[in-house]
């Protein structure tokens, strides 16, 4: 690093103001869990391939293992740490527990959050439009079958769960 | 506490009471618990050594070979110590200094911290940067420059194993922890680290007293684990002279003794830790990290952390490719008389826990029939590619490939149903296997008849038409569980009368946790959801072999249960002595003990009748060991070989495209032993993500190495299964044979679903088009290259 550029970074981060002092070259993951402790979003195959880093920017799932933290500048990022009320976990977050649908785990906090960006944009996909949309999200434990149950139930309840969350 | 089996087997037939009660049973065992850390592993707070820094802690980069064989002639670190911000680098000499034979391995102490003297496979460690920023250290290891006198490589198994191969190690250095290798110290001029032998009946004679003889050979290529957490490894000094090991590793135990005998410490100067593993599969045992990030920290005083990239992990360790040939004598009736199996693994540069797979898979590679004559030899042998170890099945996956796909062939070629052809040579109960122990608690035609059923075998198969193809293919499987090993376990209730396990079984998603905390719960009459697992650390948990090879829910399931039984027996003696009753009267239940006349004690009222407040432990222990007979050395005949069989059975729907080559599989079902299950959804689970890992080993997953070099090490070039390429009907079907020394029945399952499906898929393959494939995986161009060539128009560079 013969030459580092560093600038300070505001952004919202689980709802709440943020601020972080940064190089440029850091990738969102590096400062989610150096800076602000939080490390549901995890690097693994560290070429945006696995979903393993998914976070959400303004509400679109990026690859935080990719995506440098200068860019969330101004931004609203979501991590899964961001998606419970206080002690009650979100419907999704209660359908991958209802549906066992994990091993390992490591994975889980990406599905959930493409989970979240699917059903935002999607509120009642098929189980077609499901797979595809969550194709770009590996488990070496290969809980697939889990996964989509558990997105398929949980998007049957859509209208109660924006109610829950608006 | 070295308790045996024998022992607690007695006190769970008989009933504590001479009156009849229903059998001791709160409901916790067979009953499908969700995972005790189920929210944690939603809410992102499930931890994992990846997310832990220190204080002061410096990243360490590996400067890797560039070349798979070679002599060092100079390791030149000046350009990467002017970069500003490393902190050190260290070379395989400056580890001398500290640690004068720095070799290890669990089976051969074969494998140096960092290379010495020489290097054995491209991307073997030659150097570590230390820095504060894990940028500067990567920037820095890049500027390593190592010059290399080149030496003659070898890849191939079949070839190192030859006289005039070249030679990887100068002389085999077999570890003193197992005594069966001892006869292999100091030979030199060899690459085949050991060969492994089994010998019943008399071959010769049973191959002349055949009607039919078949030989192939089948292969398989290398996969990766590929964890989707890394491999990662912290240490820090603990006091002057004490260290601490944080590692994602699935044998903190076997770590710490390790890396006190390569320090020449007592292990009580080492502590290892973890947590919960993202995924392990084999690929994060014995030494991996550790021993080179230990040796960092003490050489440079700071913490230190290393993690792998997900290319460093293909450098790191890879399942065993295998050449397995095989020559099968059948009766025109089908029954096979005599089989001979002869398999070379490819072990890589360094031995790891090859050996032993070469071993444990070679004794059950005449698979799960009975057979009066047979020979297998089985070589573990080094080549000039990364090191293979064990990969979920240890070796048997590669051995059902062959095996199964030739009994397909053999059945094909008698015009006997593959189904018959196999219920007319399996092993029952009671019958000898080919070490001669007599197979117990197995019931391998209720896995046929469960495979019958569910692929509905009796039914016409339409076999599709034009260019896509449809085909069905069935497999069966055998292995033997990993033996002697040894679990110890403590239960320990505290002052409030609330529970917690230490055992250092590490759950890297096969639910141990969860498994463990329903033993205990079942004994102690709590809910198992009430009870606290402690992870495996050395200096607070108790010694486990190792999470591996299944072992786990039988071993120390046995530990824990007795840990529980000795708990609730302090539990009820206090109680019995408190209440004025006798012993006998009383059982655990409800978080309470009980008398039969209706009273009642709560586990923390006992706390407090023992120690006059609410204070103090009760601290159960138990220790398993299994009774285990070494085989022998010529003829690996054994009484003992094994504490329990494992089965399986596979059955594969599949459609092949023939201008293509490409395979899809439409069905997938996989039948699994599992005794009695603990939790029984767990357990298919297990079978579902073990079949879906085989099923990308069958069908696309492959290293390759191309002179040594991996050139697709990263997820842009080597593909795992995701969710598009699974078969839309898939399923996990257990078959439950209680074990009668199994706790509560139960037996392993974590690998049983890897066995069958390659042969299953590929015996599919041959259904649908007649063209038999002899290597895996089946790619598209695989198939279509054997396709083109069995219509006699082969591909232009056949």
């Amino acid at each position: 690093m013969t030459e580092t550029h560093r600038r300070t970074i505001r952004f919202k981060l689980n709802g709440r103001p943020a601020i972080a002092e940064i190089a440029t070259h850091e990738t969102l993951v590096e400062v989610l869990q150096r800076d602000f402790n939080l490390f549901g979003a995890r690097e693994s195959c560290g070429q945006g391939l696995c979903g393993c880093c998914t976070a959400l920017v303004n509400g679109i799932a990026v690859s935080g293992c990719l995506y440098l933290a200068a860019f969330v500048d101004g931004a609203e990022v979501m991590t899964v740490e961001g998606l419970a009320s206080g002690n009650d976990l979100h419907p999704i977050q209660q359908s991958f527990v209802a549906n066992c649908a994990f091993q390992c785990g490591f994975c889980t906090p990406g599905f959930i959050l493409m989970t979240k960006e699917l059903l935002d944009r999607h509120p009642h996909p098929t189980t077609d439009e499901i797979r595809h949309y969550l194709s770009g999200n590996l488990c070496r434990c290969a809980a697939y079958p889990d996964i989509v149950r558990a997105v398929e139930a949980v998007s049957g309840q859509e209208s109660d769960r924006s109610i829950d969350h608006p | 506490m070295a308790a045996r089996y024998s022992e607690s087997a007695a006190k769970v037939v008989e009933p504590p009471s001479k009156i009849k009660r229903k059998a001791p049973g709160s409901g916790q065992v067979k009953r499908s618990v969700r995972r005790l850390e189920s929210k944690a592993k939603v809410d992102g707070s499930a931890e994992y050594i990846y997310n832990l820094s220190l204080p002061g802690m410096l990243y360490g980069k590996i400067a890797r070979s560039s070349i798979p064989h070679g002599k060092i002639l100079s390791i030149d670190a000046t350009a990467a110590l002017a970069v500003e911000g490393v902190h050190a680098v260290i070379t395989g000499e400056d580890i001398r200094r500290l640690i004068p034979d720095p070799y290890y391995g669990p089976a051969f102490h074969d494998q140096p911290i960092l290379a010495l003297d020489k290097v054995r496979y491209a991307g073997e460690p030659v150097a570590v940067v230390l820095a504060a920023d894990p940028h500067v250290a990567e920037e820095a290891a890049d500027l390593i420059a190592v010059e290399y006198d080149p030496l003659e490589p070898v890849f191939d198994e079949v070839a190192a194993a030859k006289a005039d191969a070249p030679i990887i190690h100068d002389t085999l250095k077999p570890a003193a922890t197992f005594p069966d290798l001892k006869y292999l110290r100091g030979r030199s001029g060899t690459n085949v680290a050991l060969s492994a032998r089994v010998r019943r009946g008399d071959l010769e004679k049973g191959f002349e007293g055949s009607d039919h003889i078949f030989e192939h050979t089948f292969r398989n290529g290398k996969v990766s684990h590929a964890p989707l957490e890394p491999f990662v490894t912290l240490a820090e000094m603990n006091g002057p002279d004490g260290l601490t090991i944080h590692t994602a590793s699935q044998s903190p135990s076997f770590v710490r003794s390790e890396v006190s005998r390569l320090l020449g410490w007592p292990e009580n100067r080492v502590r290892v830790r973890t947590a919960f593993l993202g995924g392990g599969f084999g690929g994060k045992l014995y030494i991996k990290l550790e021993a080179l990030v230990a040796a960092c920290t003490l050489l440079v005083r700071k913490p230190v952390r290393i993690a792998l990239t997900m290319e460093e992990q293909f450098y790191t360790i890879t399942k065993h490719g295998a050449t397995v040939r095989l020559k099968t004598g059948v009766k025109k009736d089908g029954r096979i008389v005599a089989r001979e199996v002869e398999t070379w693994w490819n072990g890589g540069a360094y031995a790891d826990i090859g050996p032993r797979v070469a071993q444990k898979s070679g004794l059950t590679s005449a698979g799960p029939y009975d057979i009066e004559n047979i020979a297998i030899d089985s070589h573990a042998i080094y080549t000039n590619e990364p090191p293979a170890g064990a990969l979920r099945g240890f070796g048997v996956s590669q051995v059902v490939w062959a095996y199964e796909s030739q009994a397909d062939i053999i059945a094909r070629a008698l015009k006997i149903d593959p189904l018959e052809f196999r219920r007319r040579n399996i092993l029952r109960e009671g019958r000898p296997h080919a070490t001669g122990m007599l197979m117990t608690d197995v019931d391998i035609d209720a896995i046929l008849d469960r495979l019958a059923q569910r692929m509905e075998w009796d039914r016409p198969f339409d076999h599709g038409s034009e260019t896509i193809r449809r085909g069905r293919g069935i497999a069966i499987g055998i292995k033997a569980c990993v033996a002697p090993t040894t679990s110890v376990a403590m239960v320990n209730i505290y002052g409030d009368g609330s529970c917690g396990i230490c055992c250092s079984t590490v759950d890297m998603g096969q639910g141990s946790d969860t498994a463990m905390a329903q033993i205990a719960a079942e004994i102690l009459g709590i809910s198992a959801e009430a009870i606290r697992v402690i992870h495996p650390d050395t200096d607070v948990t108790p010694y486990d072999m190792a999470t591996l090879g299944s072992r786990s829910t039988y071993h120390m399931g046995n530990a824990v249960r007795h840990a529980a039984e000795d708990a609730r027996a302090q539990l009820l003696r206090i109680a019995a002595t408190a209440l004025q009753t006798d012993i006998d009267e009383l059982e655990c239940q409800d978080g309470a003990v009980m008398t039969r006349s209706g009273g009642r004690m709560t586990f923390r009222e006992v706390m407090v009748a023992r120690f006059a407040m609410q204070a103090g432990n009760i601290i159960g222990v138990g220790s398993f060991i299994p009774p285990y007979e070494k085989p022998d050395h010529d003829t690996g005949q054994s009484r003992q070989i094994t504490p329990f069989w494992m089965l399986g059975g596979a059955g594969a729907e599949i459609e092949v495209d023939t201008e293509t080559g490409r395979i899809r599989v439409t069905k997938l079902v996989n039948v699994g032993d599992a005794g009695s299950a603990i939790n029984p959804d767990i357990v298919e689970r297990q079978l579902i993500g073990a079949g879906t890992m085989q099923f990308g080993f069958t069908i696309f997953e492959e290293m390759i190495i191309n002179e040594g070099q991996v050139v697709n090490a990263s997820f842009a070039d080597y593909k795992i299964p995701g969710m598009l390429d699974l078969p839309h009907d898939l399923t996990g079907e257990l078959v439950e044979v209680p074990h009668r020394h199994g706790p509560f029945g139960a037996k392993g399952i974590g690998e049983t679903g890897m066995f069958c499906v390659s042969p299953a898929i590929g015996n599919a393959l041959y259904d649908a088009i007649e063209v038999r494939v002899m290597e895996m995986p089946l790619t598209p161009e695989r198939v279509l290259r054997a396709l083109r060539q069995a219509q006699d128009r082969p591909l232009t560079n056949d």
